[in-house]
């Protein structure tokens, strides 16, 4: 008898769900199907969205960008807010989840009705929420650099880009002539896909690859790829490990005998706050290419550095994502401010050209390509942790993230 | 309280005998029509969309969480690799909507950016087919549980040994999906979807039609696994789980048994996953690996994995708790949520399908 109803059940919802199909658009049919989640703007105060992962592995180092949002939303609040309205900050956790990430960030699009999302760092949340974002026209600032080959309309890119980051550094090496080179990196998407442009890099500039090995994410053992350096010979090593791995790396690399004078290591993913947690005795002179440095000069980066350390500690760093987290909150504000509204059609039309004295220099969004123009630095690691300068590409160097600039570079995208 | 120490999910033959031929199959056939009600008329009107969404999202656990509940309730397989089915499932279901959104011999978005291919690799191209891909999602688990079963149970090996064979699985497809990165997305898996057969996915409408069709296959995943409980092959199944050789000297074959739990729970796992993608939109290495497929197991354990809703009501609510602790307190949920797990399994052994019997056999005690 129970199962009879349940067949009987089961027909019904059939017949339910054949009725309801019948409803919902087809694609292509309705370009404008879903109008967008409008942002709730009508009272003093204005939300905006934290997504950064708070727990997970992501956690340490995804904290401190959220921390440094937090700071230029109090800065604004305290100088007045937004076209007269406060911003009230809603954190959310992504807990180093990629699915997470997405949910997140539809929650705070459809229920809290924010005005702009701020986080983001590994590619593949950025991935996971990309079509929640275009879904709901609405708009994120991804203050991390990353592997470009991107341009959503609904994201705003204050990390570098390739050509901002991975080309300068290998410019650099070029420069001091280090040809050969070998490749290191976690195995996911960002280090495979620098690794290919470093590669037609290479070919083109008679700079020889000599190897490139993947580690897992958050693994430590890297006897095997430390051996396999070291026999290589190489002038240089460019490094893309994310994360733990990078300290087991840098141990295994000092005992196996090699410096930063026989064969110097450049990294993308090694900021301030990694030296710490790394160990400054295993990176002593090694390089790393950024845009931003605790140490980099200007009365921006001073007031920066000193609140971040009154408000977080004396003994916290601070590094190329907070900074472009921090500035990314600005240029919002700066947007909003001369689009003269909240809404995200008239920001992204009011988007280019929009500068702000940042911490690591002028910086300026390219309403193009919805990146913006950043300096590239070459720093050194020093034994106080902190990393100095030793190369800058003079001026803000335009983004470029499918590298049509580069005659190198075609087929890669 | 001498009852209450006995109850845990291991409970002696005769116990469990018991328990079969009691009136638990006709209070499992209340509760399935209950939760068709709250799924069908209630979920939809209470919830906003969005909330709506977030439970298509739970019912894809639940959904393999029924299939963990026969395995490993009724059977006392513990698969910690369901991951790697719902994952099979998921990839098929996600390689004919990317073919689907790219057109008629187009290639992938994602391919284009980072595979540098001429061609779609030839195991991409079946899945262009609905008529393959569909059955694909389910069939494919199914065929891969029945190889590594037959293996494996024939070998005798069970316990513990089984429950680290199958993680291991799963760590080994998760680790290989993230190698072919030019191939299966690697780390970001695959997501932007457009369409969902010729449906926008964008469109609100079209969500909640995903909704339904979970919600449909949840209740007929908990039909056939209602029907195979109480068939005789589901009292079999006890028997292999509480005394192996028992059933072996009675002349059946308790591999053959195993064989079929665990094979139909990879064919839930895999429906479960295709679904998942539509409902979520994104599938990735992340949710196949080791951890989400412990993941799965402790929803079963939490709601009771003896039950034939408990696993549901488990995995469902370990996924609430998991949403809406980490909206409330984004910096503490994980102790939250590991401190109810910790809870549940000192407190309520048998998981929260046998909060009622322990409340009904209190007020008796006090009667």
């Amino acid at each position: 008898m129970y199962s009879l109803r349940g067949r009987r059940t089961g027909a019904l919802l059939i017949a339910v769900a054949l009725a309801l199909t019948a409803c919902g658009s087809k694609t292509g049919e309705n370009e404008s199907s879903s109008s967008g989640a409008v942002a709730d703007t009508s009272g003093d105060t204005v939300k905006v969205g934290l997504l950064n992962s708070l727990s997970g592995t992501m956690a340490i180092s995804e904290v401190t960008v959220r921390d440094s949002i937090k700071l230029a939303v109090e800065e604004i609040n305290a100088s007045g807010g937004v076209l007269g309205k406060k911003l009230e900050p809603i954190s959310e956790d992504g807990a180093s989840d990629w699915p997470t990430f997405a949910e997140k960030a539809e929650k705070l699009i459809k229920e809290d009705r924010v005005a702009a999302v701020f986080g983001c760092w590994t590619s593949a949340s950025r991935k996971a929420v990309k079509p929640v974002f275009e879904e709901n026209k609405a708009l994120l600032f991804y203050p991390v650099q990353y592997e470009g080959l991107e341009q959503s309309p609904y994201i705003f890119y204050t990390g570098a880009t390739t050509n901002q980051q991975i080309v300068p550094g290998l410019d650099y090496l070029k420069s001091q002539g280090k040809t050969s080179v070998y490749l290191v990196g976690s195995d996911y998407v960002f280090p495979r896909t620098a690794n290919k442009i470093i590669k037609a890099y290479a070919a083109a500039n008679g700079m020889t690859i000599l190897g490139e090995d993947y580690a897992p994410l958050g693994s430590t053992e890297f006897g095997t790829i430390v051996n396999k350096v070291k026999a290589s010979k190489a002038s240089a090593v460019f490094n893309t490990l994310n994360g733990d791995s990078n300290v087991a790396f840098f141990k295994e690399y000092k005992s196996a005998g090699l410096t930063a004078a026989t064969m110097p290591v450049v990294s993308v993913s090694i900021a301030e706050e990694e030296v710490k947690s790394i160990g400054t005795q295993y990176l002593a002179d090694q390089l790393t290419a950024w845009n931003y440095y605790q140490t980099t000069p200007g009365a921006a980066n001073e007031k920066f550095v000193k609140a971040y350390k009154a408000k977080y500690g004396a003994d916290k760093p601070t590094s190329d994502p907070m900074e472009a987290a921090y500035v990314s909150v600005y240029l919002w504000k700066a947007m909003v401010e001369k689009a003269g509204s909240f809404e995200v059609a008239k920001v992204k039309a009011a988007s280019d050209g929009v500068t702000f004295e940042a911490p690591e220099g002028t910086v300026t969004i390219d309403g193009a390509t919805q990146h913006i123009y950043k300096t590239a630095r070459i720093g050194k690691v020093g034994g106080d942790g902190l990393i100095t300068e030793v190369w800058n590409s003079g001026s803000p160097v335009k983004p470029d993230p499918y590298l049509k600039g580069y005659a190198w570079a075609t087929g890669l995208s | 309280m001498t009852s209450t120490v006995e109850r845990p999910v291991s409970a002696p033959p005769a116990a469990s005998r018991r328990r079969f031929v009691s009136k638990a199959p006709l209070r499992a056939g209340a509760g399935l029509a209950a939760a068709a009600v709250l799924l069908f008329a209630v979920a939809p009107v209470a919830l906003s969309d969005f909330r709506l969404s977030l439970l298509a999202k739970y019912l894809c656990f639940a959904m393999v969480a029924v299939g963990i509940g026969l395995a490993w309730g009724r059977g006392g397989l513990l698969t910690l690799g369901q991951g790697v089915f719902f994952g099979l499932g998921g990839y098929a279901m996600a390689m004919h909507m990317k073919l689907a959104d790219a057109g008629p011999g187009q290639m992938p978005d994602f391919m284009l950016l980072y595979g540098q291919l001429d061609a779609l690799p030839w195991w991409w191209a079946p899945f262009r087919s609905p008529y393959f891909a569909l059955p694909a999602t389910v069939l494919l688990p199914m065929l891969v549980a029945f190889l590594l079963g037959s293996l494996v149970f024939r070998r005798r090996v069970r316990g513990a040994y089984f429950a680290i064979l199958s993680q291991a699985l799963a760590a080994a497809l998760a680790i290989f999906l993230i190698g072919q990165q030019g191939t299966t997305g690697g780390t970001n898996g695959l997501t932007d979807f457009q369409g969902f057969f010729g449906y926008d996915l964008d469109d609100p409408v079209n969500q909640r039609m995903v909704y339904f069709i979970v919600a449909g296959s949840l209740l007929a995943l908990l039909l056939i696994a209602r029907q195979l409980i109480k068939s005789r092959y589901g009292e079999l199944l006890v028997a292999v789980r509480d005394s192996e050789e028992r059933v072996r000297f009675l002349g059946y074959n308790p591999a053959n048994v195993k064989l079929v739990a665990y094979v139909v729970a990879a064919g839930m796992a895999g429906l479960a996953g295709a679904l998942f993608v539509p409902a979520v939109g994104i599938i990735n290495p992340a949710l196949i690996g080791i951890v989400p497929s412990i993941e799965f197991v402790i929803g079963v354990a939490v709601g009771g994995r003896a039950t034939l809703l408990g696993p549901v009501i488990g995995a469902v609510a370990v996924a609430w708790a998991r949403t809406t602790l980490s909206e409330e307190f984004p910096a503490a949920w994980t102790y939250l949520q590991g401190l109810l797990f910790v809870l549940v399994v000192a407190f309520l052994p048998g998981g929260l399908a046998s909060v009622y019997r322990l409340l009904k056999e209190r007020r008796h005690g006090r009667a």
